[in-house]
């Protein structure tokens, strides 16, 4: 299979569509025309290359680890989204986005942010292109990512706390959508992940497909051949299939990690909720459950559209992991490689750690998709 | 048969052949007292009156309509409850239901509006469901003899516009504003136009909803309109603790503004 256009307004399989007010149809039926003769057009490809290697710092590398491998007992490799400018992958994402809500006359752009990553990667192309930004970010968020929302602020970024819900992730969305709805005129919705109404979740994967296109080829270069499995943390799971992008068409297992306080796919259960047909962590009577998770980017009831469709069709597993399995990880990417993880790409590694039996004698490539100097102050509490 | 049965769009087409302007007031389901608000509504002249099902993520919606809903939410009233309770109220004009997609897709599209019919409710809004993702609701709801009826926005184009007056059934919902549920200070230029913009394309009855708070408001739209929708500034006495007595009072000003008109 192939993880190509989505068909019949925005379908994965039985996944996906465009489920958002008549306020918003014209203008993600615009968005999708937009995207699709820019991401058709040499000259968009080549402005968005020169941004991601001379702004991001694209290609990022891949990154043979051996004193972990030493002690997991089978080979590691890590795709280091890391290092990208702004510290995650996310980057990748934004700058696509700023990029066509510019070539579209908008001005403005307004996001939400759980972990503060994806929100400071928009503040920072909001700079980067002259644009107003606003990052919505749930009150319980703020307060566990000081950092991020200081660094929003010094990109000039206004930062909105979601105050309803669960004051998390799924309720910056709302926030989020409730000004797109009010402002859709003059702003763009930077959203950042693969999921919302058709087009993002075809979009984000696409502005992500350069870290599978990269690791496709790095992996030939240095292994000679494909790894045996290819693995990431999946929230909404947007650094997963920019990964799995590269590999669906191998015989590479593809595994999405998710937290057990978050686990849509594991759950099962079909909803539809902030534009899409996708699982979703809901009650019997559909309404929204709130996720729980030590790492505020993954604290997402739901899951891309395209991961349930890759779940069910059964190219991809997922499998989910504790949040004490998660600061293992943590320390020990940290002690064994100088690498502190973002607690995010942790909960792969803490998979990849419970499953050394399994992975022994394989090749494994795991999506470091952010750092953890944002997780820091958070972890000196847990670890005391 | 009663208004109830008869259905909404039939009922308001009636209205409006009388001379009248439609006045559909929102009231929050599950809210305390909202049974009896419905009724104080319907007694003080309203021509529908459209009830909420709260759902855990409205993104339709304001802060009013919000802290209602979670009020109901964390009171753990189901959508099946209210939708009972409905059914065993003694009202003489038809009612809708508001409540988002998700809610109707986990209790199974023919099951609600099966469930729909049985509690004598004409109508539904699903906000979050726009007109190219609603082919299945439609056809479970008409299976039913339900009234799907759909929202049209200042920003639908007029190719789309067409396809929603044409499909819609009860009455064509005209978001008066681009923006969520809430009492504005000013009508927005917008409702105007979009109630005028529907006008021309259908002979069903177009109703104006979002941001028409006062009665002055109301009439202005009116003018162009068959009638609106009010939502939060019900909703607002409820959560001021006025309770059907002032729902019933404020929509008595409405009904009196419309017809003094």
């Amino acid at each position: 299979m192939a993880m190509t256009e989505p068909i019949n307004n925005g379908r994965f399989g039985n996944f996906g569509g465009m489920f958002v007010p008549e306020t918003l149809i014209p203008a993600c039926q615009e968005l999708e025309k937009a995207f699709k003769e820019a991401w058709g057009s040499e000259e968009f490809r080549n402005e968005l290359s020169t941004l991601l290697k001379d702004y991001a710092g694209r290609p990022s590398p891949i990154t043979e680890c051996e004193r972990i491998s030493d002690e997991l007992g089978y080979k590691v490799l890590l795709k280091r989204e890391d290092l990208n400018h702004t510290g995650s992958h996310k980057i990748n994402n934004v700058l696509g986005q700023a990029l066509l809500a510019k070539s579209m006359g908008k001005t403005r752009l307004v996001a939400e942010t759980g972990a503060g990553q994806h929100g400071v990667a928009t503040a920072t192309a909001a700079a980067l292109f002259g644009m107003d930004c606003v990052v919505y970010m749930g009150e319980v968020d703020i307060e566990r990512q000081k950092l991020n929302v200081f660094r929003m602020r010094l990109l000039g970024a206004e930062v909105r706390p979601a105050l309803s819900g669960s004051r998390t992730l799924k309720d910056a969305i709302n926030e989020a959508m409730r000004d797109w709805v009010a402002t859709v005129e003059e702003s763009h919705y930077c959203l950042g992940s693969v999921m919302g109404p058709h087009p993002y979740p075809w979009m984000v994967r696409e502005f992500h497909r350069v870290i599978g296109l990269e690791a496709y080829s790095q992996c030939q270069d240095i292994l000679g051949a494909d790894p045996d499995v290819v693995t990431a943390c999946v929230g909404g799971g947007s650094n997963a299939l920019g990964i799995f992008s590269g590999f669906v068409e191998t015989d590479a297992e593809l595994i999405g990690v998710e937290p057990a306080g978050g686990a849509a796919v594991a759950r099962g259960i079909p909803g539809v909720v902030h534009g899409s047909l996708s699982y979703l962590l809901q009650d019997e009577w559909g309404q929204v459950l709130e996720a729980e998770s030590i790492s505020a980017g993954l604290d997402y009831p739901g899951i891309g559209p395209e991961h349930a469709h890759l779940a069910e069709t059964g190219r991809a597993r997922y499998e989910k992991v504790n949040d004490k399995e998660v600061v293992e990880a943590f320390q020990l990417l940290s002690r064994t490689e100088g690498i502190i993880p973002a607690l995010e790409p942790a909960h792969a590694l803490a998979w990849m750690s419970r499953e050394r039996e399994y992975l022994s004698g394989k090749t494994v490539l795991l999506n470091l998709s952010g750092r953890g100097d944002k997780d820091a102050t958070q972890m000196m509490e847990v670890l005391g | 048969m009663t208004p109830r049965e008869e259905g909404i769009e039939n009922t308001l087409l009636q209205a409006i052949a009388d001379g009248r302007k439609c006045l559909v007031p929102y009231i929050t389901g599950g809210f305390e007292g909202y049974l009896e608000a419905i009724s104080a509504a319907a007694e003080a002249g309203a021509n529908a009156i459209e009830i909420g099902i709260p759902f855990s993520d409205p993104v339709m919606d304001g802060p009013t309509i919000q802290a209602a809903n979670d009020m109901v939410l964390s009171d753990g009233i189901t959508p099946l409850q209210i939708i009972n309770e409905i059914a065993s109220l003694d009202v003489d004009i038809p009612l809708a239901v508001m409540t988002y997609y998700n809610v109707v897709y986990r209790f199974g599209l023919e099951r609600f509006a099966s469930n729909l019919s049985e509690a004598g409710i004409s109508g539904i809004i699903l906000p979050d469901l726009p007109l190219i993702e609603a082919s299945s609701w439609k056809s479970a709801a008409n299976t039913k003899n339900r009234e799907a009826i759909l929202l049209a926005a200042p920003t639908t184009t007029q190719e789309h516009l067409k396809k929603i007056c044409d499909e819609t059934r009860g009455f064509v919902y005209a978001v008066g504003l681009l923006g969520i549920t809430g009492a504005r200070k000013e009508l927005a230029e917008s409702a105007k136009i979009i109630a005028s913009r529907c006008k021309e394309m259908t002979e069903k009855p177009v109703l104006v909803g979002v941001g028409i708070g006062t009665p002055d408001q109301a009439v202005k739209v009116s003018k162009v309109s068959d009638g609106c929708i009010v939502g939060s500034a019900i909703v607002q006495k409820l959560l001021d603790g006025g309770g059907p007595e002032a729902v019933g009072k404020l929509v008595s000003e409405f009904r009196l503004a419309l017809d003094n008109d």
